[in-house]
């Protein structure tokens, strides 16, 4: 049997992924996604395929997931985000019952039911307060890069309070804190821990049960993911470092290798 | 000669207005807030005080007013925003009845009485979609200078819809458009409309009665004004001092408080 792959084109970044028969990760890679959706999609697609040692003929299902799912013109099919990190979560974890997904511009909660269907959901795509956006432009305000996130929340010794109401204001909560002498770590804490109140808050409001995994771009930060765990009561399921950001990709992949088996029994 | 001053220092720009006691501007300063709330209150003072040839003990009485009005070190006592834009408002045009302020961090829309006391409003404070910022949001993805977004929005002639909220999302939704091959022009007519459907939304909270008075930061935006007349199907108020209102208030509220003194010590 042929080899599938996954492309998740993100708000922030595409990623894909390729599975072999068994469905077994052989390839992934991933790119910013930009305003170019379909050049990117296929930009992410050969770099996996390169990294997975396989030609475009050796593949024999693409599914296409995220915002810019659409765009992506070397599909088989689409499915929605939630439905890929659903999937994914479950190869990573078999017994993922909720999955909280933060990326760049959504917070998505889902809770799944024994066969991995998505049960309820709530998202937050509406405002940047509750996405890694609003890192991104805590850091901005303090002259720190995006990659830099991670390292400088981690070296925070007490975080400082941000009220994370909305990304924009939260400019001149920082200036204030600044002013006042609060270290950039603290500050950067601070936007963390404002940003797992609001996962909690949607958490809740699905009625989250154990098992918890949490994925997406944003779980790459340590101080992001002690946060989640300590509010959640000490267990939780992450995948190992970069495979955060491909779950929804390697979950696309896995229905793709469904559907190609199926196929291949009809033909 | 009695002179009293406002200074209205705002999230974005501070404003100090000096008036005599027939009620005329006498000078007038802006300059950007910045980092240091104290200092910016300082040099819009001292700068008003320079445009109006006046030294500093002239000046019988001073208000602050904006999000910095405790910052105002030299100032008397304050008074609240809300306040000052009414009064302003009334003073300047007298049949205001519904003041819309558009600043750089918040819109608020309020409602006066004939004398200028607030009967209601109703304000955009936690989230900065409908206010200033969001056309700062359009100026920077775009790079254009504030000046020339409203001008520039009023050549459209498709406009796009702007269908994110946030305004940081917003950033992305029109580097999206651009990359599309949308015109410039119709994307920022599509801003402007946003900023207009939200903060009609805030103004029919209050009740939207005439006549409607645009003051703040944004009412120099004549992009801004077109589409909000267009929108409400009216004409409003707007001058030149419009963002100055808040300062102007203040220092009417100074000149009451001036006069009152030298009325207890005669």
């Amino acid at each position: 049997m042929k080899c599938v792959a996954g492309l998740d084109v993100g708000s922030t970044y595409t990623k894909a992924a390729i599975l072999n028969s068994e469905g077994d990760l052989i390839g992934r890679a991933m790119r910013n996604t930009g305003f170019k959706l379909d050049e990117v999609a296929r930009k992410a697609f050969d770099a996996a395929l390169e990294d997975a040692g396989v030609s475009e003929s050796d593949i024999g299902y693409v599914i296409s997931t995220g915002y810019g799912r659409h765009r992506v013109d070397f599909r088989d099919v689409t499915v929605t985000a939630l439905t890929a990190a659903a999937r994914g979560a479950h190869w990573f974890f078999p017994n993922s019952r909720t999955v909280l997904d933060i990326g760049g511009q959504t917070m998505k909660a889902t809770k799944l039911d024994d066969n991995i269907k998505v049960k309820s959901f709530r998202l937050n795509d509406k405002c940047a307060a509750g996405t890694g956006a609003f890192l991104e432009k805590t850091a901005r305000y303090m002259d720190y890069s995006t990659e830099q996130i991670g390292a400088l929340a981690m070296s925070s010794k007490e975080e400082v309070e941000i009220s994370g109401v909305c990304a924009v204001f939260a400019e001149s909560e920082v200036i204030n804190q600044l002013s006042i002498g609060s270290e950039p770590s603290d500050i950067m804490q601070g936007a963390m821990v404002s940003l797992v109140g609001r996962s909690l808050q949607l958490m809740r409001r699905i009625k989250m049960e154990p098992e918890y995994t949490l994925v997406g771009g944003i779980m790459r930060y340590p101080t992001m993911v002690q946060s989640l765990t300590a509010e959640l009561g000490g267990d939780v399921n992450v995948p190992d470092g970069d495979l955060v950001q491909f779950v929804g990709a390697i979950g696309a992949a896995t229905l793709a290798l469904q559907r190609l088996a199926k196929v291949e029994a009809e033909e | 000669m009695i002179y009293t001053a406002g200074v209205d220092v705002g999230s974005t720009q501070t404003k100090a207005v000096i008036i005599d006691e027939n009620l005329e501007i006498v000078g007038r300063a802006l300059n950007d807030t910045g980092a240091n709330v104290i200092v910016a209150a300082e040099t819009a003072f001292t700068t008003a005080l320079k445009d109006s040839g006046l030294e500093a003990d002239a000046i019988k009485y001073v208000i602050g007013t904006g999000y910095g009005r405790y910052k105002v070190t030299f100032g008397d006592d304050q008074v609240t925003e809300i306040s000052c834009h009414g009064r302003g408002a009334v003073h300047m045009f007298p049949k205001t009845r519904t003041v819309i302020d558009m600043g750089g961090q918040d819109t608020k829309a309020i409602a006066v009485t004939d004398t200028g006391e607030i009967r209601d409003f109703c304000m955009n404070d936690k989230c900065a979609a409908g206010t200033g910022r969001f056309l700062g949001a359009a100026s920077a993805a775009l790079d254009i200078s504030l000046d020339n977004l409203g001008p520039t929005a009023l050549k459209a002639t498709r406009p796009v819809r702007i269908s994110t909220t946030c305004t940081v999302f917003a950033e992305t939704e029109i580097l999206s458009w651009l990359g599309k091959g949308k015109k410039i022009e119709d994307i920022l007519m599509g801003v402007h409309q946003s900023i207009s459907a939200r903060s009609i939304g805030l103004l029919r909270r209050v009740g939207i009665e005439d006549e409607v008075s645009f003051t703040g930061g944004v009412a120099r935006n004549l992009g801004m004004v077109h589409v909000l007349n267009k929108n409400m199907g009216i004409k409003m108020n707007v001058s030149e001092e419009s963002h100055y209102m808040g300062a102007l208030g203040g220092a009417l509220f100074a000149m009451d408080r001036a006069k009152t003194a030298e009325e207890v010590t005669a």
